[in-house]
């Protein structure tokens, strides 16, 4: 938590200002008790009337003032709080932005979402309650012991012994829920795992007919839960009894101490009933500390998961942008070249070894191999959205090192393995592939892509709302306009990650046909696990294991490559192998 | 006035859930009223105690001794009774709220496909967690606050009026007022609050977009774009976040202050009567302390009440998923499907489906297999070769004509049996949290250890299984992040050949399983096929080549059947989807 108290130094006057007019607001609640041991005192032992109503003029004052100070806490409080929120926010959203792959994949997006949320809005709960009553309470309870030790000191001791007593109980038994409510969440998460299971197994649970079986399952999950939730309940149960029992006790005490003082004219009447008043506002106070200590605790565990976000540093660095290799050789630079590229993935054993080709301009490479055989991994080089371990990838003849990412990317059009669109228009999800692009170029795009088709059904065209995840179109249509956005903004090398797994073979070859059309001098690389896809590109890379087990046309394989032959006949029959 | 009646409805079916747990309510209601009346008969026992001490030399102690002892029992009794009453509470609650839970769950179980796959499954969960969860927190805030704040209210008005009438209206006359201005403040507030979790909504969906895509994002360079638009709906959070703390955080200070407009007014008319002689002085701080206590269920009161209609807002949001219509429930006579029974022979007959009744789908599709078939389901994404399964496995109900197994029409089979005689593989691989082992004896968790080697051997499953960290009993963890997708298919393979079903639906299996396993998967596919009859989406021509039927299908039609050659020579539809794969393309 601490580490985030730097997203309050914009909010430094609020911050102070806050607790401060909290504190004053305190103070004048703690004057009260007094004013009323005055009426009884003064007032009614000596029958003054104007007294009497001069004192409650002064608490209704007191009361006024303390409303005007909370407010004013309350505001800068709240002030506060939003502005950490807000700033805190922006900065993990910023900070996400500049990870690379590797510690996405580390981190896990989904975890990223849920930190970025519910834990941001946790912590700036936790910061707004901090700053309204974190100071008051403890004030509250020092301010009423000391208050008794000008009415008397010897039963104020009663007060020393009695704030110790209610804070061991208060907090051990805080101490032993909190470790249980843990638990309870940690039930909680079975239970939302189990459920989400269900739906999204619904066909093959009810497919090998166990449904029963998960009933069963769910029943002992939820009551497991409700057990470990009735024995938390039990121990927060106490809470309540136990303190009255204390404060009560003590009240005991310092009637009979107090009588004793009063007897010997040490304290008078009204000065024993402001006693037994601090009590009771010592009690509301611990209590009202105790909850905040469990919002806090929340806070702070939330805290940490943001925290851990922005440890999480970026390990690659970005190019200078200072480009050399270009122009000068012209057609003699390969605009893709792998100079023996070795690859792990963090932890992990390698997963290319010693990756060696070139790709020239305007050339179609396709890579085929098995799954695990490292195809994605090795384009996922060229973007750098991975750096290699050994050897070097090179774009036009210069290190991807060397470029800035914008420069590099921008070079390259990518349709990933899985097709994601956002929520918006088709045309705004076009336009990621070029934001300046005119309606023209989105069209010429789809028509590559083999969706202007589809497009042009809908009544809206391009207008056409996409929900969040693209979930109103099918699979093989989102593929195709993953495949337009990455065209829209002619790249000068286009990756196609198996990206037409959904297509029927028949879209599929008119896409290929089109691509080798209508995009001269761009070169293209064809991932796929479909040797049909692949076998007329000018050269074929295909993979085995991560290693590079042939390089070269179709032919040339077919003659000397053991892997890609198999490849072929498992797929095609002899005739169609030769076509 | 309609929304009033289903709140009405809503309240009755919680009554119906409690019901069950009557005498523990009937006990928390003693314990409450026990704990109640003594905690406002301490302060007359204070009260008493502060008349005997009145100064110096002029102190009863003769008298005080009594009245502390009692005192200290009625403190132990009181706290007791507070006790026994959360437990009870607790004990109700948790019980309530599990059996919700699990009525919620189990309907999910019987709920036709139809709904979930037309429901954000988001959705669904938070209906069963999260707002069960609401529920419960209500539930027991209103057990133990409600019930014990209005006691107090009335008991302390009695208690009151026993003491001194006057002062009493005065208490009566100025609390309302503290209601009201907490009722002003939680009404104006509302809209704020509303607006402050649309404005987090929106954030929330864009983070989960950009974040959840983050890879995407970056590699189209989109991560300024995506900050702009981000900080544009932060900066609106900020605002309708700061409005909606400031003012809902105005309660508390604004109640607090009318308490002590209370407390005041108390003070003064009592210190006047008290002058009079109405009243000691004990009584007095007697009458001071219940003034608190009166307001403060006031106050808990408000706040209680919105959490409370939260929680009924969430019950109601559980109880529409309850009541949600079942799938149409079994003839009584429904015949149970055995592997003896069903031969392999599926007929279908002027079937037709839609999911929605605008768009037609499929209309009067009729097919005959014999035994042991092998049907490719073929054609153009979207014309229907999934729905087709849907609707042999009966997930889903034609809407008129017959399939039939076994000449017995499935309509009259119980789905169960039905589906027990299918194997099923999905495009979509689905394993359950759980081991390896777990995740292959799902459609036989009866099966030993050497079965499910077995079956994984013939899936080619085994070598991979062997060499992750823990084998058969390493975890699969939630989507299977662990285990690559062409090994989840593996997986799946494996639990279909552990029970060996007589009729095989495989939905385009292979898709993503390396070229090499692919081989001797088909193998073994084809070994399992032999003699069942089955149901192949594919995509692949070598699987396609292979079987006694490929149904040719556009648009829910299908336009086209035969054996592959045929087909070839019928120079259709099939043979042009055919020829587009190999045509020259570089």
């Amino acid at each position: 938590m601490l580490k985030l108290v730097r997203y309050l130094k914009n909010y430094k006057k609020e911050s102070i200002i806050g607790p401060l007019f909290k504190l004053l607001e305190a103070c004048f609640e703690l004057l009260v008790p007094l004013v009323v041991a005055r009426i009884i005192d003064v007032g009614i032992r000596n029958q003054d009337i104007p007294y009497i109503l001069k004192m409650c003029a002064i608490m209704v004052a007191f009361g006024l003032l303390g409303l005007c100070c909370s407010l004013t806490a309350q505001y800068f409080a709240a002030k506060a709080a939003a502005g950490f929120g807000t700033e805190l926010r922006r900065d993990m959203f910023a900070h996400i932005n500049g990870l690379s792959y590797t510690e996405l994949d580390k981190i896990g997006t989904s975890t990223l979402v849920t930190r970025m949320t519910s834990d941001i809005n946790q912590a700036q709960a936790g910061v707004n309650l901090v700053l309204r009553l974190f100071l008051r309470s403890p004030f509250i309870v020092v301010g009423a012991v000391i208050m008794a030790f000008t009415i008397d000191v010897k039963l104020a001791l009663i007060f020393l012994v009695l704030v110790p007593v209610l804070s061991v109980v208060i907090y051990g038994i805080m101490l032993l829920s909190i470790p249980i409510y843990r638990k309870v969440q940690g039930r909680l998460d079975k239970v939302m795992l189990m459920t989400r299971e269900n739906l999204s197994g619904v066909r093959v649970v009810r497919a090998f007919s166990r449904q029963e079986d998960e009933m069963r399952d769910f029943e002992q999950e939820s009551g497991g839960l409700m057990k470990i939730q009735m024995l938390v309940g039990r121990i927060s149960a106490l809470l309540n009894p136990l303190t009255y029992i204390i404060i009560n006790g003590a009240v005991i005490l310092v009637l009979w101490a107090g009588g004793r003082t009063v007897d010997m004219g040490g304290i008078t009447q009204g000065e024993l009933a402001a006693l037994i008043n601090y009590m009771s506002q010592i009690l509301l106070a611990l209590i009202a500390l105790a909850n905040l200590i469990i919002t806090f605790t929340k806070a702070s565990a939330s805290a940490v998961r943001i925290n851990a976000v922005f440890a999480q540093k970026a390990d690659m660095k970005e190019g200078s942008g200072a480009v050399t290799g270009t122009g000068t050789a012209g057609k003699q630079v390969p605009k893709v070249a792998f100079d023996h590229v070795s690859f792990a993935y963090k932890g992990n054993k390698e997963s290319l070894t010693d990756i060696n080709f070139k790709a020239m301009p305007g050339e179609t490479i396709g890579i085929i191999g098995g799954t695990g055989s490292g195809k994605s991994t090795v384009i996922n080089l060229i973007p750098r959205f991975y750096d290699a371990a050994k050897g070097a990838v090179c774009v036009d003849g210069t290190d991807v090192k060397d470029y800035t990412y914008r420069q590099l990317r921008k070079k390259v059009g990518i349709v990933p393995q899985n097709a994601v669109l956002f929520s918006g228009t088709i045309r705004e999800n076009i336009k990621w592939g070029k934001p300046e692009a005119t309606d023209q170029e989105i069209e010429e795009a789809l028509i590559i892509a083999q969706a202007k088709d589809f497009v042009d059904s809908k009544q809206e065209g391009l207008d056409t709302k996409v929900s969040q995840g693209g979930k109103n179109f099918s699979g093989g249509q989102k593929q195709r306009l993953t495949i337009a956005r990455a065209l829209v903004g002619k790249p000068e090398i286009l990756i196609l990650d198996d990206s037409a797994s959904a297509l029927d073979f028949a879209t599929d070859a008119r896409l290929r046909q089109a691509i080798a059309d209508r995009t001269e001098g761009m070169t293209v690389f064809i991932v796929s696990q479909r040797a049909a896809s692949i076998k007329n590109a000018d050269r074929i890379l295909v993979l085995d294991d991560g290693r590079q087990a042939g390089l070269g046309t179709h032919e040339e394989l077919l003659e000397n490559c053991q892997v890609y032959r198999e490849i072929c006949l498992s797929q095609l029959s002899e005739e169609e192998v030769k076509r | 006035m309609k929304k009033k009646k289903g709140n009405r409805e809503t309240y009755l079916r919680i009554f119906e859930l409690i019901k069950p747990y009557w005498y523990l309510i009937a006990l928390s209601l003693v314990f409450a009223l026990v704990s109640v009346a003594l905690t406002l008969y301490a302060p007359v026992l204070t009260g008493q105690g502060i008349d005997l001490i009145i100064g110096k030399g002029n102190v009863d102690f003769d008298g005080l001794v009594p009245i502390l002892i009692r005192f200290a029992i009625v403190v132990g009794i009181t706290a007791a009774a507070q006790w026994l009453m959360n437990l009870c509470n607790n004990r109700v609650t948790y019980h309530v709220i599990k059996d919700i839970r699990v009525q919620a769950f189990n309907h999910l179980e019987e709920l036709p496909l139809k709904y979930i796959d037309g429901h954000q499954h988001g959705d669904i969960i938070s209906r069963v967690v999260t707002d069960v969860d609401q529920f419960s927190d209500g539930l027991l805030l209103g057990f133990s606050q409600i019930f014990t704040g209005v006691v107090t209210i009335l008991g302390t008005l009695i208690f009151m009026l026993t003491i001194n009438l006057s002062i009493t209206l005065v208490v009566v006359i100025i609390t309302p007022v503290s209601l009201f201005t907490a009722g002003f403040i939680a009404k104006r507030t509302f809209s704020m609050f509303q607006e402050q979790s649309k404005t987090r909504g929106e954030i929330t969906s864009l983070v989960n977009e950009m974040v959840g895509n983050q890879k995407t994002v970056k590699a189209f360079s989109h991560e300024e774009e995506a900050q702009e638009q981000f900080d544009e709906i932060n900066e609106r959070l900020r605002d309708c976040s700061l409005r909606a703390t400031f003012f809902s955080s105005l309660t508390n200070p604004t109640t607090r202050f009318v308490n002590g407009l209370v407390y005041t007014g108390v003070a003064l008319s009592g210190a006047l009567i008290a002058l009079r002689g109405g009243i000691t002085v004990g009584q007095l701080t007697c009458f001071l302390s219940y003034a608190n206590q009166y307001t403060k269920p006031f106050n808990e009161i408000s706040g209680v009440v919105t959490e409370f209609q939260n929680a009924v807002a969430s019950a109601a949001r559980v109880f529409e998923l309850i009541d949600e219509e079942p799938q149409v429930a079994e003839d009584a006579g429904a015949v149970v499907l055995t592997p003896q029974m069903a031969d392999g022979r599926v007929e279908l007959e002027n079937v037709a489906f839609s999911y929605s009744p605008d768009t037609p789908l499929i209309d009067s599709l009729n097919l005959s297999i014999r035994p042991g078939e092998r049907v490719a389901i073929v054609g153009p994404t979207g014309c229907g070769k999934t729905t087709i399964i849907n609707l042999l496995m009966r997930f889903y109900d034609v809407d008129s004509g017959e399939i039939r197994v076994a000449d017995i029409p499935i309509r009259h089979m119980t789905r169960d049996s039905l589906r027990t005689n299918y194997g099923m593989v999905l495009q979509e691989t689905w394993l359950k949290s759980g081991t390896i082992a777990d995740n292959i004896a799902y459609g036989r968790p009866d099966a030993s250890r050497e079965e499910i080697i077995e079956a994984a051997r013939s899936a080619h499953a085994h070598s991979f299984i062997e060499r992750m960290p823990e084998g058969y009993d390493t975890p699969v963890s939630e989507a299977g992040g662990n285990i690559s997708q062409g090994q989840k298919q593996l997986l799946c393979i494996a639990r279909v050949m552990l029970c060996l079903p007589p009729m095989l639906i495989l939905d385009e299996a292979t898709s993503s399983i390396d070229t090499m396993t692919e081989v001797r998967i088909q193998k073994a596919f084809a070994k399992m096929m032999k003699g069942r009859t089955s149901f192949i989406v594919a995509h692949r021509l070598s699987t396609i080549r292979e079987a006694d039927i490929i149904l040719v299908m556009k648009d829910g039609h299908i336009i086209e059947q035969g054996r592959h050659e045929e087909l070839l020579e019928r120079k259709g539809f099939y043979a042009q989807l055919y020829n587009s794969q190999f045509q020259q393309t570089v």
